[in-house]
């Protein structure tokens, strides 16, 4: 490995981890403001212009927060899950094509981290590894409250990844590939996937809501009335690891859902503005296309946790199991149908 | 060289927690440890260039599997202090069954040389595409026979969690 | 049963529709409804910058009232306290010694006189009860505390300050029809013993 190849992949994790970070940060900002406005209230606006400080008012707070571990709990398990939930939801970010290759000097400069030819996998396995943060955390804590609450919020996640793989395995048979980069490159000719997809979308996007764990799907939480969940014994930053990782995978599932959905970084009348602005401009220009849709995704996210109210545990399962399961195998089934067309028509005329 | 020293290192790691599962007396460490186990096994086919296997690999075992063994060990609140000691006769069992496997590894691992090298194998075979093609031709049989016993297995699942209505 | 008016809904236990089961719809429905006030104006204000518009005769923090020379007005007869429906107030009576006379306008005075904030409901019954016109509610807006001690107001924060311009002004509240209504003897609870003693007498006298 050269070592320009790997300062190259140094700096586009650096800028994967900084894009997270940032994102994250004042998502919950935005998050406060959204739901104040939605609310027809006026929201944080002390810390600096507009409240824009806030995001930083409340990581210092976190941070001079007492910082408790529990007597009886294991110490290491107990660090270990915060980390745990932080790490797993900065490694998604990974196989996301941020924009098209950019050439300078004749040399491709590829936006993104790696192009594992199992892109949509590597996210699947990296997701379901996040349970184990919760879990982890949620036992460590020695607290019965705080183990139901990791029981709670691991059934969940377990539940929604089936329909959540399901509902990909149609998006992998109309695309013939699982490489994030070459699904995204696909939709360049301006049709996006979720026009062959949209029912597989609409269970992609139901079970990236309850993996993220927000409303309506924050039982794990459930902020409002039980005993905070799985993080019931956490105080400090270690909280704040837990709250953090959350905004992070909510801004990784809205970007891996522009991709895989929306076409990432293609925009309508890409190819006829290259001839004015030029291919890079153009590129350049992707790239912000793909942080408006994550925007919006991130946006909806919120919109839909002030809207709806959150769901009881037994309906939460039935959703998962009784109708986002089957619909995505017969998701699958129409998939395979509409490619199969031709061959099907070919059998009935004979 | 780098990849070298990858295999070492997670080769090491491997036995390591494969050990530690055996040695922790607490049953949740011991999950965790399988789940490292399983981490430094997937590394493994990584550095065989199967990406698809690996990657399954960690879906299925350790994302699906072990949080499954997790949640009942949870559930169960198991700890050092309820662990009852095992008998001598059990203990006796234990030594027998260990030491019969042990004579089978190394009886197997001394006539390894013996086999049949496959060598036309395709170093590429682990990439998703090659592996499908291989599964559904060459394959094809066993694999919807394998499919067969997962559904049978579901459907005794399903039945055994069912209420007893009859 | 017959109806008693048209206005009753009978309640009916019926399935649902398939696009009801589906949620979908009243969920678009419920995010178009949230959506709509993201552009409506917000109904809070930034408080201490902004100020709502408050009544002039807002009932707000009480002040004991001092007389033109200075002194205190109340004579701690306890009708506020009776009046008051929230058992706010409490205070001890004492005698006026010789040489307090500039600083008790009457000859017994309340010593110690205290009205609970957290208790006061601002109703404004003391100020109408007050025969001395001692006791009024303005429109300061009582501070918030940390603890319960403090909103317990005693004579240091109750009394208005005694120099002239510090005085607080009351004639919102007591404007000539408020002393007019107050002297008018139609109204029984404006009327002492003596009158009642000469309606009375006025009575027999017909
Ligand atoms: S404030 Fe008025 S009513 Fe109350 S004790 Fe004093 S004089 Fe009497
Ligand atoms: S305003 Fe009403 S409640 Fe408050 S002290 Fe006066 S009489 Fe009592």
């Amino acid at each position: 490995m050269s070592s320009e190849l790997l300062f190259y992949k140094l700096g586009m994790v650096l800028f994967v981890f900084a894009a997270s970070m940032v994102v994250a940060l004042y998502s919950t900002y935005g998050e406060r403001k959204i739901a104040a406005f939605l609310q027809d209230r006026i929201g944080p606006n002390r810390a600096g212009p507009f409240g824009l400080l806030q995001p930083l008012a409340d990581g210092i707070k976190m941070f001079m927060k007492e910082e408790m571990l529990p007597e009886a709990s294991s110490k290491w398990l107990f660090v270990l899950g915060p980390c745990l939930a932080m790490m797993v939801a900065l490694t998604t970010g990974v196989v996301i094509p941020w924009a098209k290759p950019i050439m300078l000097d004749g040399q491709p400069f590829h936006f993104q981290v790696s192009d594992i030819n199992i892109g949509i996998l590597y996210v699947f396995g990296v997701v379901s590894i996040g349970v184990y943060g919760i879990m982890i955390g949620g036992w460590a804590s020695n607290n019965k409250f705080a183990l139901l609450g990791a029981l709670r919020a691991s059934s969940q996640m377990i539940s929604y990844e089936l329909a959540m793989g399901l509902s990909i395995v149609a998006l992998v048979m109309t695309t013939g590939t699982l490489s994030v980069n070459e699904i995204v490159a696909q939709q360049d000719a301006g049709i996006c996937n979720f026009v062959y997809q949209p029912l597989g979308f609409l269970i992609f996007l139901i079970c990236a809501f309850a993996e993220t764990n927000r409303a309506p799907f924050d039982l794990p939480e459930c902020e409002s009335e039980l005993v905070g969940g799985y993080h019931t014994e956490y105080s400090s930053m270690k909280l704040g690891f837990y709250l953090f990782a959350e905004y992070i995978n909510m801004f990784i599932s809205s970007a891996i859902i522009s991709c895989l959905y929306f076409g990432g970084y293609n925009f309508p009348f890409a190819h006829e503005m290259e001839g004015i602005l030029g291919e890079n401009m153009v590129r350049v220009l992707g790239f912000g296309f793909l942080f408006a849709k994550i925007f919006g995704f991130i946006f909806l996210f919120m919109w839909v946790r002030w809207t709806l109210p959150r769901f009881r545990y037994d309906q939460l399962m039935n959703l998962g199991w009784k109708v986002l399961l089957p619909l995505s195998i017969l998701n699958i089934v129409l998939t395979g149908l509409f490619l199969m067309r031709n061959e099907l028509l070919d059998l009935i005329i004979k | 060289m780098l990849t070298q020293y990858a295999f070492y290192f997670l080769s090491i790691l491997a036995i390591f927690s494969a050990l530690m599962v055996v040695f922790s007396r607490n049953p949740v460490h011991s999950v965790l440890y399988l789940v490292v186990t399983f981490f430094s096994i997937a590394g493994h086919y990584f550095l065989m260039n199967s990406q698809f296997l690996a990657m399954v690999h960690i879906i299925v075992y350790a994302g699906a599997i072990m949080v499954l063994f997790l949640y009942v060990i949870m559930m169960l609140n198991l700890n050092t202090d309820t662990e009852p000691n095992k008998s001598n006769w059990v203990k006796g069992a234990a030594v027998v069954t260990g030491g019969l496997m042990m004579l089978i590894l190394v009886v197997s691992t001394k006539s390894a040389d013996q086999l049949p090298i496959q060598k036309a194998l395709n170093p590429n075979i682990g990439l998703i595409s090659n592996l499908g093609k291989v599964l559904y031709n060459e394959y094809m049989l066993p694999f919807e026979v394998s499919s067969i016993l997962f559904l049978v297995s579901m459907v005794g699942a399903v039945m055994l969690g069912k209420k007893e209505t009859y | 049963m017959e109806r008693l008016t048209n206005r009753s809904k009978i309640v009916v236990n019926k399935q649902m529709t398939l696009a009801e089961k589906m949620y979908l719809p009243a969920i678009a429905n419920g995010m178009v409804i949230t959506l709509k006030h993201l552009f409506k104006k917000p109904a809070t204000i930034s408080y201490p910058e902004e100020k709502r518009y408050i009544a002039p005769v807002y009932r707000g923090q009480h002040v004991l009232k001092r007389d033109e020379a200075g002194a205190e007005r109340c004579t701690a007869c306890g009708l506020c306290a009776v009046s008051c429906p929230a058992e706010a107030i409490t205070m001890t009576a004492a005698e006026r010694r010789k040489g307090d006379e500039k600083l008790y306008r009457e000859e017994k005075y309340a010593a110690v006189y205290e009205i609970n904030m957290l208790r006061c409901i601002f109703c404004g019954l003391c100020e109408e009860a007050c025969p001395k016109e001692a006791i009024f509610l303005t429109d300061r807006i009582v501070d918030v505390s940390g603890n319960r001690e403090d909103m317990i107001y005693g004579k240091d924060k109750l009394t208005e300050p005694m120099a002239a311009d510090k005085r607080i002004d009351v004639s919102v509240r007591q404007t000539q029809e408020v002393l007019d209504f107050k002297q008018n003897k139609a109204f029984g609870h404006n009327r002492t013993h003596l009158d009642l003693a000469k309606y009375i007498q006025q009575k027999n006298h017909h």
